[in-house]
């Protein structure tokens, strides 16, 4: 029954327009995520060629010892080594310090780059230059050696008196140099995100901060910083997650964070793929929870800008689920003809 | 209260504003009308120093704007005394500029709060006197985004005043709004003219500034071309650009 009579209308049922393209799409997609998850639990011969046999009613029968291909139960029994957390402590830290100095350090960058003054903002572009225009691997690798060239660093007045000496081999331990490399690199990347920040706020908030006899400094901290977090998180957000994992590069000057201890442990058993897979699941563990919590921080800052908040993640799960139901429901239009 | 003898300023090559002269009393309202590009604005920014003039001479209450004088020569003032200078001084914008990431209340307390040092109850129980004159007393937790354009000039006007400046500048209050919002604006206005409050206003409302002023500014090219009380400036204007200016706005 597709039409009745109601209301001195004719109701008709709407047929909805079929969209074959996304349905095609939807079925290709939904065969390859089928292959990776049966993939990923498929099991396989053991490489080692073990055979387990057993005799039943006098009849003995062989057949190879099967694992899992992708080694799930190694990759369970090192995923909580005390050596693999230690190295994940490591490399949340180095993230923490990096970023620290790179967002402070870059904020500065970024408040010199946009000054009046010349000198300021032209070494302010030409710190930008330098450390985004070499590669990060090279940088850690320079402050790792930088003994070489100033064995002994000294606190003074420039050019006259020291106070204090300082001996760098010491004073720069590989993780110590590994942090301020990273540190200083991320300044650079960081200083671009700020002043793009920065510049996106609104000329006349300016003016409307001075001419209540704001100062320059309350200005910037109170009336632009705070509406320039909403430009400035997103980026900000990627960029931790990079450093989480360009912390790895560490490796070379002998850190020994996640990646580096995972590739020292499978050196020793030649358990490759697992102990790489164990890395990658802490990566990903972390990168959700930095993702999740830049939603949140996002959502925070992006106050007064929209008219609505945008949905939390269970929100919008509510509003997806409603939008399913309504795709089966029947729709009907009444027509007065 | 305001004095200019001779105020110039430059962009460049171009001279915006080429020797004004005018003074305002106390307690008294003038209008600066003119084309758009005459130096209206300019000249209203000069006044709380958010833009330097080149010469002449500027005074608020007396005082130099931006700089002061001993011997014979003239010493920049630091940015901290602009901004109490400044402070005495309300401004309102064409385009609200309300603090964006504030709230309504926030927009109002915080120079009261940061920049006079008053206690944060005080600075809430004038907030709400402010907006209940204004006529949006429901509306202290809305941020900017949530307001019409009116409401938004309205707020910008209650923190304006919340600072208990001296001198009120309005730099065309109601031209980014739509008509039928213009009115609500303009009677904030009308009402803080009749309470005693010195304002300087760039406007294009005719009605309001015949009204309203006590004396009015023609300005066209960076000179005042005409001034006197509305009444003759309005209804017999003696130059020929005055009387196209005007058959174009009315």
């Amino acid at each position: 029954m597709s039409s009745t009579e109601s209301e001195g209308g004719t109701s008709l049922q709407v047929v909805p327009l079929k969209h074959w393209g996304r349905q095609i799409g939807a079925v290709v997609v939904l065969v390859l995520v089928a292959m990776v998850v049966h993939t990923l639990l498929s099991k396989i011969p053991a490489p080692s060629g073990a055979v387990v046999c057993h005799t039943l009613n006098g009849v003995k029968t062989c057949h190879p010892v099967v694992v899992w291909r992708f080694s799930w139960n190694t990759v369970g029994e090192y995923l909580f080594n005390p050596l693999v957390l230690g190295g994940l402590w490591l490399t949340l830290q180095i993230t923490f310090w990096a970023m620290l100095i790179g967002i402070t350090l870059g904020l500065v960058v970024a408040i010199m780059r946009l000054s009046h003054n010349r000198l300021l903002s032209g070494i302010a572009w030409f710190y930008t230059w330098f450390f985004r225009g070499t590669p990060v691997y090279i940088q850690i690798l320079f402050w790792f050696a930088i003994s070489t060239i100033y064995p002994q660093l000294t606190i003074g007045i420039p050019f006259s008196v020291a106070f204090v000496h300082l001996n760098s081999v010491t004073l720069f331990t590989p993780l110590l140099a590994g942090i301020t490399a990273l540190g200083t690199n991320e300044a650079a990347y960081f200083s671009e995100i700020a002043r793009a920040g920065l510049i996106s706020v609104d000329e006349g908030q300016i003016e409307a901060a001075t001419s209540i006899g704001m100062t320059t400094s309350q200005t910037m901290r109170m009336v632009i910083l705070p509406q320039a977090m909403r430009v400035i998180i997103p980026p900000t957000g990627n960029e931790i997650i990079s450093m989480l994992k360009t912390t790895s590069l560490v490796a070379a000057i002998g850190v020994l964070e996640l990646t580096g201890i995972v590739s020292e442990i499978s050196a020793a058993n030649f358990k490759t793929v697992p102990l790489l897979l164990v890395a990658c699941l802490w990566y990903l563990l972390c990168t959700t929870i930095l993702s999740i919590g830049q939603f949140y921080v996002e959502r925070y800052f992006a106050r007064g800008s929209l008219r609505n908040q945008p949905m939390t993640p269970i929100q919008r799960l509510r509003h997806d689920l409603r939008g399913i139901k309504g795709k089966f429901r029947t729709r009907r239009v009444v027509i007065h003809s | 209260m305001v004095a200019a003898r001779g105020v110039t300023k430059s962009y460049g090559a171009l001279q915006v504003l080429k020797g004004l002269s005018l003074n305002v009393e106390r307690g008294e309202v003038s209008c600066l009308i003119g084309p758009s590009g005459s130096g209206k604005s300019t000249f209203l920014r000069c006044i709380n120093h958010l833009e330097k003039h080149d010469a002449g001479e500027l005074l608020v209450e007396g005082e130099l704007v931006g700089y002061e004088q001993r011997g014979d020569k003239l010493y920049e003032r630091s940015a901290k005394q602009i901004c109490g200078q400044r402070a005495n001084i309300g401004m309102v914008f064409q385009r609200f500029n309300l603090f964006q990431h504030l709230t309504v209340m926030e927009n109002i307390t915080i120079g009261q709060i940061k920049v006079k040092g008053v206690d944060e109850d005080t600075a809430r129980q004038r907030a709400r006197e402010l907006l209940l004159r204004v006529g949006l007393e429901a509306k202290e937790k809305a941020y900017p985004v949530q307001l019409s354009g009116g409401q938004q000039q309205r707020v910008a006007i209650a923190r304006a005043l919340a600072m208990e400046p001296k001198l009120m500048l309005f730099d065309e209050p109601t031209s980014a709004l739509d008509p039928e919002l213009v009115g609500e604006v303009l009677d904030v206005m009308r009402d803080l003219a009749s309470s005693g409050m010195t304002m300087i206003v760039v406007t294009h409302e005719m009605g309001f500034a015949k009204e309203v002023a006590n004396s009015v500014y023609f300005l066209d090219q960076g000179v005042i071309e005409e001034s006197g009380a509305p009444g003759d400036v309005l209804e017999n204007p003696r130059t020929e650009r005055l009387r196209g200016f005007l058959s174009k706005v009315l």
